[in-house]
């Protein structure tokens, strides 16, 4: 076998063994599932009714809530599962294993690659659980095969480039609870976007934030994707720009990382 | 800087080719602290050889550097024929590394382990499996097979950790204490391990600060002390630099005791216990002497026990200016080598025991 057939099967090798690591103890994805699901139904449920009426301007109806939010909580369900990333790459980086894996012949990335396509493949299906609890409770999407099939592409990249973040973050923090704080500002983001309300009910001073960091273009853009409302150039320029540009970011941030000499 | 002249004049030197490993000027500093200060190792394939020293000697970092884990600051090392840094992919396909700390993947079940390292070395299904099975039945590790890793004992985790790394069948070996921590079952086994890897060919790199352990199983010794070699020969060899051989003499009674300590000049006096000690190297003809002498002294021990050197003596000689907590940091290492031509080792081990 070639060494890129070689390079091939590590990364298959790491990505089992992650998959492995996430079926034998899902409690920490299920931990963090946890939080968007309770999100949802809280402003669903309490809130929703005066979140309508502030949006759409005094006609409350929880259910056209649900159709606003479910594509946030979706956004924040990829960044509380980046956060679960983070702690397990640290974690993963003190365990002696480590050690082994660096002096053997295998390809180097795959340690990371293993991590990083093992936890978008979860991420994909924490996504599918929220989105059904959604579709459970009353967000109906109209969205055609095709933008069906971009709304998932765009949740990829998301995941992809969030991911490689959270690896990031998990590399450089001394111990997992570290990880865990360092991810948490990632975890705040959309908080701070169009994901429980429009920008516009925002102050001035801080619409433009709001409305340029990466989790506003993402949301608006699936929102027009899976709801029919107009995307605009803009939002989905910004959406595809901070994806890629994320994902690249957090690649070789990762990878300058990892080659730097053994943690002891 | 090595004390031993044994090596000097080797005429048969063995080729380069012939040397799993060999390593000149090896330096490592984190900050201002020096770990390796230029040391220079030399192992023929086949051979065991022990790297022993106390603890912070710098026994973990020279391992971590030569199996490629870290990089050294200056020197340079060939590793089964190939440099350590140009080609360290290569070097690493040569060897397998057992760490201080277990290198198993706790989360998962003892056989996934060694399927895991089947897999990164790129083995079929079938031989993997077979691999694993065959392994996991010499480590006596069958029955915890498929339980996690993390529930294992220390001797368990130790054992799967040298099972995993012998899955590649690698030609060189080196295990970073692989006893400490094991009780005396575990570790009389791992050292069976040991004999059974080298009599099958391999390579054994080892270090361990149990002096019986590297008189057990190694061919060659290296002391590390304060990041230098102070000593390298066998376990004779080493034993030859100290003269800590003696007779030992224990009376009850302080009369016979003080009579005795009269006659016996040459004896060094422990009042407190009772007994004299006379320098001796053990042999026959030695013991005789000594006790035609009592006799003829009239003098009656009540108990005669002969000494000879032991590992422990020369570690304890090479590596006092450490073990007594001398001021002397910067030139630890000449320090111990001048203390040893000075002979006044003898106080030094004193002291420390």
């Amino acid at each position: 076998m070639s060494t890129a057939g070689y390079a091939f099967r590590d990364n298959l090798t790491m990505l089992r063994r992650n998959l492995l690591h996430a079926r034998r103890y899902p409690s920490l994805t299920l931990n963090l599932l946890l939080t968007p699901v309770i999100l949802l139904l809280l402003f669903v449920y309490v809130f929703g009714n005066v979140m309508s009426a502030g949006i759409t301007g005094g006609h409350a109806d929880r259910s056209e809530y649900v159709a606003y939010l479910v594509p946030g909580i979706l956004f924040l369900t990829v960044a509380m599962t980046s956060l679960g990333t983070a702690v397990a790459v640290c974690t993963d980086m003190t365990e002696g294993i480590m050690a082994r894996f660096r002096t053997m012949a295998i390809s180097r990335a795959s340690v990371l690659t293993g991590h990083v396509i093992g936890s978008v493949i979860q991420t994909m299906t924490a996504l599918v659980l929220v989105l059904g609890i959604g579709l459970a409770i009353g967000f109906r999407p109209d969205a055609s095969p095709v933008e069906w099939l971009a709304a998932a592409g765009l949740m990829a990249l998301v995941s992809l480039a969030l991911t490689w973040l959270a690896v990031g973050i998990g590399l450089i923090s001394p111990n997992p609870e570290g990880a865990s704080n360092i991810g948490t500002p990632l975890v705040m983001l959309p908080f701070l976007s169009s994901a429980f309300v429009p920008v516009d009910a925002m102050p001035g001073w801080f619409r433009w934030f709001a409305e340029y960091q990466p989790f506003s273009p993402f949301i608006e853009t699936l929102r027009g994707l899976l709801l029919g409302s107009g995307i605009g150039t803009q939002n989905a320029v910004l959406a595809l720009g901070w994806g890629v540009a994320l994902t690249v970011l957090g690649y070789l941030w990762s990878k300058a990382r990892f080659s730097r000499e053994h943690r002891q | 800087m090595t004390t031993t002249n044994t090596q000097e004049p080797e005429p048969e030197r063995e080729s380069e080719s012939a040397l799993a490993i060999a390593a000149t000027g090896l330096r490592k500093a984190y900050g201002d602290k020096t770990v390796l200060d230029g040391i220079d190792i030399r192992v023929p394939a086949g051979t065991v050889f022990s790297l022993l020293g106390p603890n912070g000697a710098g026994k973990t970092t020279a391992v971590n550097i030569l199996s490629t884990l870290i990089a050294a600051d200056g020197g340079e090392a060939r590793i089964a024929g190939h440099d350590l840094t140009a080609e360290a992919q290569k070097v690493r396909a040569a060897i397998g590394v057992t760490g201080q700390f277990s290198a198993v993947d706790g989360l998962i079940t003892g056989e996934e382990n060694m399927l895991l390292m089947a897999d990164l070395h790129h083995l079929s299904k079938r031989d993997g499996r077979q691999v694993t099975a065959d392994l996991l039945e010499r480590f006596d590790l069958t029955e915890a097979a498929k339980k996690p890793a993390a529930t294992y004992s220390g001797g368990m985790k130790r054992r799967l950790d040298i099972a995993m790394t012998l899955v590649g069948s690698p030609r060189i070996i080196f295990l970073d204490e692989p006893t400490t921590g094991l009780d005396p079952r575990s570790r009389h086994t791992m050292w069976q391990i040991i004999r059974e890897l080298v009599s099958g060919g391999t390579t054994v790199f080892l270090t361990t600060q149990y002096l019986e352990e590297a008189d057990q199983l190694a061919d060659r010794i290296a002391v590390l002390d304060g990041g230098r070699l102070v000593a390298e020969g066998s376990a004779e060899e080493l034993k030859r630099l100290v003269p800590g051989g003696h007779v030992r003499l224990r009376f009850s009674d302080p009369g016979s005791y003080e009579q005795a300590a009269t006659a016996l000049r040459e004896a060094t006096r422990d009042d407190q216990a009772l007994t004299l000690q006379i320098p001796s190297g053990g042999t026959q003809r030695e013991l005789r002497a000594i006790l035609d002498w009592l006799d003829a002294a009239g003098i009656e021990a009540d108990e005669l026990s002969v000494h000879t050197p032991d590992l422990d003596d020369v570690f304890f000689a090479l590596t006092a200016t450490t073990a007594t907590g001398a001021t002397a940091t910067a030139a630890t290492g000449t320090a111990a080598t001048g203390n040893q031509n000075s002979g006044n080792q003898n106080a030094d081990k004193e002291t420390v025991r």
